[in-house]
Formats: C-alpha cells, structure tokens, sequence
C-alpha cells in the first residue's frame, strides 16, 4: 500500500466551531474504483473540496502522486492530475457542449496569446487536436450528437455525463465523483455503472466516488470506506462493509438512505 | 490565411468605409454628420472591449474611462511634444499610430496595476473599486499641469480621421474575435460562467481576469488616443464617470459578451446622445423649458431599467452575428 496514489494522514476541518472531518486517513491505491459513503452532512463533499484545495485542511497532509499537495491553488492541483465533479451540477451553461469540454483542455495550450489572436497555423492545428479530443471524450459519453447544443439545453442526466467529460478532459490520474448517480432512474444508473468501469478501463485513472446508491457503491467499489459525523466507522472490502454492524445503524439504520 | 470568414468582415468593412466616403464626398454626410459617425467608431472600441471584461470574463467595471484617459493624455502628448519639437516629421502617421499604440500599452499597464490587486475582489467591491479608480484619474488630470490641468490637453494634432478608426475599429473587432473563439477566450468565458468550476477545470482565473482586463484597458487607451487626436483636445470632463456610464449602458443594451451587439448599441446610443442633445438644446432655447444636457442621462437611466425590466440580455443577448463568427473544421 505504500505506492497508494492518494495519500490523506490525520486529516480534520472545522467550519469555525463545527468539525467537518474529523483525522481521516485515506489510502487510494491506484486503479481501483474506492467509494465513500455516509449519511448526508457526514463530511464527504468536504473531504473532496480538501482534496482538490476549494479548502485547506487545519489538521494533517494530502499527498498526491508522491508529492504534497495541501495549500496548492485549485487549478494547480488540477495539472497535477485529480479532476472532479460537483453534487451539484457546476456547468458552463451558456457555452456549447463542447465548448464545456475544451475549456478543461486549455491549461496544456502551448499557443502564445499572440499566435492565437493572429490565428497562425501552429494555433489552428492545436485547436483541431483539442477539438478532436473533445469530440472523442463526448463520442464516449454519447453526446457526439450534442456538441454544438448550448450546454443547458441537455436534461439533467447527460449534465451529469458531461461533467465527467470535462473531468476527463484534464487528462486526470485520479477523478472525484461527488455523487455521480443523484436523480438518476434505475435504468441510468445502471448505464452509469457501467460507464465508470468502462473510464477506468480505458484512461487508466483511479475512481474515487462518493455515493448514496447502495447498489452503486456495492455494485462498482473495489474499497469502500463509511464515515458517519465527520469520523470513520469502517472501513474494507464491500462484503466485509456491508455486514459492518456499526455501518447497517448509522447508513442503513434509522436515518438510512 | 486560408479562412473564408476573415475576408467577409474584411469586405463588409471595406463597403462601409466606402459608402460613408462616397456619401461625405457628394455632400450627402456633412461634416457634422462625420463628427457622430467618428464618435460612434470610437464608442465601439471602447464597448467592445468593455464587454471583453464585463460580458466575457464577467467582471464589473465601473470605470473603463479612466483607462480612455490614460490612452488619450499619453499618446496626445507624444505627438504634441514632437509636433512642437519640429512639425515636418508629422508628415508620416507612422508616428501617429505608434502613439496611439503606445497609448494603449499604457492603458494595459495601469490595467495592470489595478486589475491585480482587485480582481480577487467580487461584484460589488470591484464595482467600487474601478469607480474611484475613473475617479481618481481624473482627479489626477485635473491637478497635473504639465497637461493642462483643468483646461485639459491642448494643441493636440488632428491625425484621427475617419480612415483611420475604421481601420482601428475594425482590427479591435477581429483580435477579440479571434480571443474569444481560441482557447484563451473560453478560459475566460468559463470565469463568467462558472468560476469555481473554471479553477476545477484547470484555469487559472486569476491571470485571466487581469488578462480580460489588461487587453480591455489597452483597447479603450487606443479609443481615446483616437477621440483625442480627433478633437484636439483631452480633457478631464470627458472622461468622466458619465461617459464610463454610457459605455456600460451600450454593452448591456447590446448584450453582455456579444461583440455584435456592442457594435450596434454603440452607433445608436451615439446617435441618441447626438439627437437628445439637439432635443433639448431646442427644448431649452426655443421652448424655454428649463431643462440642460445632464438630462440625457436621466433618458439613459430610464432605458437602462427598461432594458432590465423587458429584454434583460439585452438586443443580442450572447448571440453573434453570422460574420464574426469563426467556422470551424468540425471533421
Ligand atoms: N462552507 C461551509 N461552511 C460551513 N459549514 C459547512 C460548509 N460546508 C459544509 N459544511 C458543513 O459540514 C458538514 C459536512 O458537509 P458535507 O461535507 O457537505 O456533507 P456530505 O457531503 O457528506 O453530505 C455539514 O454539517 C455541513 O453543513
Ligand atoms: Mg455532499
């Protein structure tokens, strides 16, 4: 476990008196799809704004491919390698569905200002290489058909599949998915089961999902770890977690999903 | 260069400049017509590239004059200054358009400055901020004496023509045009749209706000190095929060981040402004209504509200005309 991808040790957050997260201790090993689950307002979104630096965390280290990444900007962790996508959808709504996907391709533009607002050849063959990646990442998410389509023009759940595509877009090794299958029918979610896998086949990228869906979590996760007011309370394979007696009070139990 | 579509704006520019000409050359638009035709070029410059910060990248600023003032005072004295140093070199308008340029750059510069420090600032607090920012360079203006203090810079040498703003309105259009289609001017767009997001998707949103803010300021210093060197004259007046009101007012009646929209907002609020003035110089003189110019504004503020209550994205909206839009090889 030591070449874990993700390393998070002695991790806490409080939003002035009230404790988020509370030491967590995560080992993401790369290439597997890890879920995290717990009741609502148990931590999770907040472990992936501490993650991905939207907060720093007030206790413990983030470390990320090797190196540490707590106190870095957003954007900077994001070359690193971890993209994500929000509980609550953040689209780019005016621009086109495309368009939504190329923006997560500009940080790797060599093109200076200059040749851009010339439009020399060395910027145009740039912008038809990320144009074919984009459209390629949509082929994927069967959204070819929507490219041009202003982004909030599409129903709510190819929303949800073009966030993973921006995601992806960064070209991620690890990608957060806060709650990947919320408001989605049984139907979709079994479709998006089945694309999460597919990702991880294909990109080679590490999955760290946070989901409400019992059967997503028990049907995809490889690891699963259960956190309940901001602490842990298990934390294995799915079998193992899912007979946790402590998991079936807090999860299943009285305030279950 | 191989596109079909810079051409077309090429054209359609080139037709203008032409009608326009060919219409002033007949007599059939006099000089006072060319006056406003020139005015409206200009105010399309700066409502463009107003719109570059506040429609594209989705900030707010109040005080895009203030960088009009920084473009108009420099390059006005460059060719002053040479132009009392020794008047045959003005032959050429190579150094005309050099301090215009270098006008600009100016512009970008104090752009810079107070771009870097405020774009973490959000909504109201930047308002604020570039409004005193207009503020105090005019202030600024008003106490220097070196140029003219509050009898403004004199003497200037006429070297704007129409030709001439054609030619920069035009080349404003086509380089953000070409910004806001390239990758660049999507990170930009994402701000706007999103900010959070913008950052998880890569951009670093700081640098491009003071990006959006650095070429806009630049743009409106090229702006008024023209309206200086076409009045002959800069003077703190002019670049007032009035006149930086006007401006916003032409981009949201146009449309926030649609550079088609800022154009014809520009030429009509121009032509407004040139027909109110009229108005009410007749109303007052041969009416005997009680009434001054400063009216015009309280007309602005009614269409402002008007535009709020009934076509909130304005005339545009964010669409664009067909010509300025880039085709690209979808294959
Ligand atoms: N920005 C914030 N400021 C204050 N409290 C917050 C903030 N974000 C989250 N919280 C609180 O932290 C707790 C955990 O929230 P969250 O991580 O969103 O839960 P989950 O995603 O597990 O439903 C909740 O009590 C929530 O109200
Ligand atoms: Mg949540």
């Amino acid at each position: 476990m030591s070449d874990a991808l993700l390393k998070i040790k002695g991790m806490s957050h409080y939003f002035g008196g009230l404790k988020a997260v509370s030491n967590f201790d995560f080992e993401v090993p790369e290439g597997v799809i890890y879920g995290l689950i717990g009741p609502n307002g148990s931590g999770k979104t907040t472990t992936f704004n501490l993650i991905t630096g939207i907060y720093t965390p007030t206790e413990g280290s983030i470390t990320f491919d090797g190196s540490e990444i707590k106190g870095m900007k957003p954007y900077k962790i994001v070359h690193r390698g971890i993209a994500r996508t929000f509980q609550n959808l953040r689209i780019f709504s005016n621009l086109s569905v495309i368009d939504n996907i190329r923006v997560a391709r500009h940080f790797t533009v060599r093109s200076s200002l200059a040749s851009s607002l010339l439009r020399l050849p060395g910027f145009k063959a740039e912008e038809k290489a990320i144009r074919q990646e984009a459209m390629h990442l949509l082929e994927i998410m069967h959204l070819e058909d929507r490219s041009e389509e202003k982004a909030k023009n599409l129903p709510y759940g190819e929303l949800r599949r073009l966030e993973i595509a921006r995601a992806l877009a960064t070209r991620p090794k690890l990608v957060l998915l806060d709650e990947p299958a919320a408001g989605m029918n049984p139907k979709e979610v079994a479709d998006l089961m089945e694309l999460i896998v597919r990702v991880r086949n294909e990109f080679k990228v590490t999955v760290f999902l946070i989901e409400h869906h019992m059967k997503v979590v028990m049907g995809i996760c490889e690891r699963i770890k259960v956190i309940d007011f901001g602490e842990t309370i298990a934390e294995g394979l799915p079998e193992a977690v899912g007979k946790d007696p402590k998991v079936l009070e807090a999860y299943l139990g009285k305030r279950g999903a | 260069m191989g596109n079909l579509k810079l051409p077309r704006m090429l054209i359609a520019t080139a037709a203008f400049w032409a009608v326009v000409s060919i219409l002033n050359a007949t007599g059939i638009l006099n000089g006072y017509f060319m006056i406003i035709i020139n005015r409206s070029l200009i105010f399309v410059i700066l409502a463009v590239s107003l719109n570059l910060i506040n429609g594209i990248t989705g900030q707010f600023s109040l005080g895009h004059m203030g960088f009009a003032a920084v473009g108009a005072y420099v390059s006005g004295s460059i060719t002053t200054l040479i132009f009392k140093l020794s008047p045959d070199t003005l032959a050429g308008n190579g150094i005309f358009v050099v301090a215009i340029v270098i006008g600009g750059l100016a512009a970008g510069f104090v752009g810079f400055l107070i771009g870097f420090p405020s774009l973490r600032l959000k909504g109201d607090y930047l308002a604020i901020m570039t409004l005193g920012f207009g503020e105090i360079i005019r202030t600024i203006l008003n106490n220097i004496d070196a140029v003219g203090g509050p009898r403004g810079l004199l003497g200037i040498p006429k070297f704007s023509n129409f030709t001439v703003i054609v030619a920069f309105a035009f080349l404003t259009i086509a380089i953000l045009r070409n910004l806001v289609q390239s990758s660049h001017g999507r990170a930009m767009l994402s701000i706007r749209e999103n900010e959070l997001a913008a950052e998880l998707a890569g951009v670093d949103t700081t640098r491009y706000k003071v990006l959006g803010f650095i070429i806009g300021a630049f743009f409106a210093g090229v702006a008024g190095g023209l309206l200086a060197h076409l009045l002959q004259i800069a003077h703190p007046t002019q670049y007032g929060f009035y006149a930086s009101a006007l401006v916003l007012i032409m981009v949201y009646a146009g449309g926030m981040g649609s550079l088609t929209g800022s154009v014809i907002a520009a030429f009509t609020l121009t032509f407004l402004t040139e027909g109110l003035r009229v108005g009410i110089d007749w109303l007052k003189d041969t009416v005997g209504l009680p009434v001054g110019t400063e009216w015009t504004m309280v007309i602005y503020a009614i269409l402002l509200i008007l535009i709020m209550l009934f076509r909130t994205e304005g005339l545009m909206g964010m669409r664009e005309a067909k010509i300025l839009i880039i085709a690209e090889e979808t294959k």
